[in-house]
């Protein structure tokens, strides 16, 4: 009787993993196998103009990292440094509880309820349209979590004897910081900044109201433009041409799948460094 | 004493000293920024919706079962059902296959299978939820209506997309909690004579309780609070679904569809929308912060 | 002979209600090696920690009585902390290299305080690695982490990195007490050579250690100094009776 019980579990265990793997196995194949034939320069280097039977997505890219690379300019600089606070500088009491509170709490915030703050407020209210800008911003404080923590992180696995070491040489608190503790963390940090790439990029709902569809390269902060991911939400849902859809979702799954595989090799290496080796 | 490095002038101390005053400040205007940011959001969204709460009246916006803007009916019921049944359904299916597989993964399967699945279950993380949607309308919804008849874009094909999507975060987050059970429970376990299925299941999964319990919440967050993968099969109808086959409209697919086309209440409706949903994300964390809490005291 | 370098005068400290010190007076002389020995958690580290005012980072710490250093009070208002921890070294009892380069480590003090030529940089990682002889060891690997070395090499970088940014005291906090015995045997040699230079004092557990290398020793208990002396009369002619019995290994 033992037995039989035994091997049920054992069988539902492996039935489990086998269903998990193969369950994100299949959509990964599928995808990608039905997407990659469609893949070719034509459709890397040309522009997105249906009309014109021309379904490139080079500007498409463009928006994407133009909006990447906005939004982390500003949300890295902000998370980086609170992170040093929280970590660095406050003691422990109701600012540090407060504000690690607020956080956790941004991060569990739906994206299309920042999609709707975002619309409201950044497009609306400051009046900036369906923009690169507004999109950044958004965007911005959705991925502000996710640095914030993953340096928050980064910087507590720095033992405190390099502290110690640093400031009994007489070093000040800020140079031990900026010589001997950031440097340490920067595997870490880096990581991060990789991560909110990713989120970034698959991000649609929040994009989708903050900047627009517009298919084309932005020519200012003020333009609307389109990501990667709007663009295949667009074409899924509008029914166009699947073979778009197919070739610009296997783009996104390896770029993401790609970033994140980066970012934890990073952060692998950020314990190598720190528990020794050359 | 090496005279280049003996004392600084006291002019440069000062300025080392402002400095130092001055990057601690910024150091936490930064911190403060998120404090603002939470804040703001909070502020506007129910600055925006609660005019639509008051006009409406908060039993009928949360009880009316008719969602007709045009006619300003404005009741959410059928959508607050639409997104509690695809959340716990997901997270019932979701959350057991991806336990099931954590716990394979952490104590059953040999070695390097497990580190051949577990660094693509993490990757898998990161498909970004269109992806999920797409597919869905792609073969999931298809195969609904073949093996069932009916639209396909359906209840059904909402809870196991976003199965699906809660996968990954349940078999990491689990995995680590049940690896980080002591060695000395399953050694002290084994001792007395109970197999290794009797051990994991009585031992070492309730040892793993809170971090399970952990992930399951996080899980939770995600179904309900998912949007752009739910549009795509949930096939958006806003009336009471009465079987698992009807189309359904979850909260965060409401505001999406019509927020670009909403003026007057109809928009503020959609406020208060996400201010229903916000309740019920706040409601599911305290729920988890309690339990939580009384686990670590009993 | 015996110039005072450095004088505790009741000198009372606080961790939060915890009283760590109790009126505790000592002088440590110029170019000698003062031993702290004691049961652990009689206050000898808080003590060493004090004269270069590193339980300042300690939260809900409080110090009342004065400690000088040529004289002068260190505690005093406006008294330039990174200058007395220049002046006052650290060696630790794990030992911490940074993450860093050998030379980077040995460099990152003298950056620290103002010098970037890297002439004179040069000079000073050399003279202090052959200082603290490990030159030899390491000359041809400069540029390589000092993770990769091993744990009695890391310790002597340690003391090479105090030595860079010449200090006039040199605390050490049981700076052998990770090492092995060949290891532990080197830095010993190292200090009886270092002393000529600088004012030492370290902290130990070990007995043997103390009666090898200090002149003056320093028994603590529960906070207070029980007897403080020449070694040679410490371990010979204890005046006290705690003081016997923990020598001979009937105590704590």
């Amino acid at each position: 009787m033992r037995k039989i019980i035994d091997n049920v579990q054992r069988s539902v265990l492996w039935l489990c993993g086998g269903i998990a793997v193969a369950f994100l196995a299949v959509i990964l194949v599928y995808v990608i196998a039905r997407g990659v034939p469609y893949i070719n320069w034509e459709f890397l280097s040309t522009a997105y103009r249906p009309g014109l039977d021309q379904e490139g997505i080079r500007d498409i890219i463009v928006g994407t990292l133009a909006m990447v690379g906005l939004t982390l300019v500003i949300a890295v600089p902000i998370g980086v440094l609170a992170a040093i606070f929280m970590a660095e500088y406050a003691k422990k009491g109701k600012v540090l509880t407060t504000i690690r509170f607020c956080v956790e709490s941004l991060a569990g915030i739906p994206s299309i309820l920042y999609g709707l703050f975002g619309y409201t407020f950044f497009c609306l209210q400051l009046a900036f349209g369906f923009s690169l800008l507004s999109s950044a911003l958004t965007l911005a404080i959705m991925v502000l979590p996710v640095i914030i923590r993953s340096t928050e992180e980064a910087l507590f696995t720095v033992p405190d004897s390099y502290r110690e070491g640093s400031l009994a040489l007489g070093a000040s608190k800020l140079t031990t910081l900026f010589r001997v503790i950031l440097p340490c963390a920067i595997p870490g940090i880096l990581s991060a900044i990789i991560l909110s790439m990713g989120r970034v990029m698959g991000e649609t709902a929040a994009v989708y109201y903050t900047a627009g569809t517009m298919a084309r390269a932005p020519s200012s902060v003020m333009s609307s433009t389109r990501s990667l991911a709007v663009h295949l939400y667009l074409l899924v849902k509008e029914g166009l041409e699947s073979g778009d859809a197919f070739a610009t979702a296997t783009i996104l799954i390896v770029i993401v799948v790609g970033l994140n595989a980066l970012a934890n090799f990073v952060a692998k290496r950020l314990s190598r460094k720190l528990t020794g080796g050359n | 004493m090496n005279a280049a490095i003996r004392r600084e002038s006291p002019g440069k101390k000062k300025f080392y000293k402002v400095l130092e005053r001055v990057t601690e400040s910024v150091f936490f205007l930064c911190a403060a920024a998120a404090v603002l940011a939470l804040s703001v959001i909070l502020i506007f969204l129910f600055i925006q919706g609660i005019p639509a709460l008051r006009e409406i009246g908060v039993w009928n916006f949360v009880t009316g079962t008719t969602w007709q803007p045009s006619g300003n009916k404005f009741g959410i019921l059928p959508m607050i059902v639409a997104s509690l049944l695809a959340t716990f359904g997901s997270a019932l299916i979701g959350g057991f296959i991806g336990l099931m597989a954590a716990l394979l993964l952490a104590e059953v399967a040999p070695r390097f299978l497990a580190n051949v699945i577990r660094p693509l279950i993490d990757l898998l993380a990161g498909i970004p939820s269109v992806v999920y949607g797409f597919f869905g309308l792609m073969v999931v919804v298809p195969l609904i209506i073949q093996l069932f008849g009916g639209t396909g874009n359906s209840l059904l094909a909402t809870i196991i997309i976003l199965s699906a999507m809660i996968l990954p975060t349940m078999v990491s987050l689990s995995e680590t909690a049940v690896r980080a059970v002591p060695q000395a429970y399953r050694e002290g376990s084994l001792a007395l004579g109970a197999t290794h299925m009797q051990t994991i299941f009585r031992v070492t999964l309730p040892a793993a309780k809170s971090g399970v319990l952990n992930a399951f919440v996080l899980s939770l967050g995600r179904a309900i609070g998912e949007t752009m993968a739910v549009i795509l099969v949930a096939g958006n109808r806003s009336t009471m679904p009465t079987s698992i086959l009807d189309p359904v409209r979850p909260m965060t697919a409401n505001i999406a569809l019509e927020l670009s086309y909403a003026s007057g209440l109809h928009a503020e409706a959609l406020y208060a929308t996400g201010v229903v949903l916000l309740c019920f994300i706040v409601v599911i964390n305290i729920t988890a912060h309690l339990v939580l809490r009384k686990k670590k005291e009993g | 002979m015996s110039e005072v370098k450095m004088s505790a005068k009741d000198l009372r400290l606080w961790y939060g209600d915890f009283e760590a010190l109790k009126t505790v007076s000592l002088d440590m002389n110029k170019n000698s090696v003062t031993a702290l020995i004691g049961p652990s958690g009689c206050g000898k580290s808080t003590f060493l920690k004090t004269l270069n005012r590193m339980n300042d980072l300690v939260e809900g710490c409080r110090i009342e009585g004065d400690v000088r250093l040529d004289g002068e009070d260190i505690f005093q208002k406006g008294y330039d902390l990174a200058l007395l921890r220049k002046r006052v070294g650290m060696v630790f009892q794990k030992p911490n290299p940074f993450p860093m380069s050998i030379y980077d480590n040995i460099a990152y003090g003298p950056r620290v305080h103002g010098i970037r030529k890297k002439k004179v940089l040069d000079e000073i990682v050399e003279k202090a690695l052959r200082g603290a002889a490990l030159w030899d060891e390491v000359h041809d690997r400069l540029r390589k982490s000092a993770m990769g070395l091993s744990g009695g090499q890391q310790q002597r970088l340690c003391i090479a990195r105090v030595m860079a940014v010449e200090p006039e005291v040199v605390l050490m906090d049981e700076p052998t007490s990770a090492l092995d015995p060949i290891s532990t045997q080197r830095i010993e040699d190292l200090m009886a050579e270092l002393k000529k230079k600088f004012t030492i004092v370290i902290v130990t557990h070990n007995m043997q250690q103390a009666a090898r290398i200090a002149d003056r020793t320093a028994f603590f208990l529960k906070g207070e100094i029980v007897e403080a002396g020449d070694t040679l009369q410490i371990f010979q002619q204890p005046r006290d009776k705690r003081t016997e019995d923990y020598i001979t290994g009937r105590f704590g």
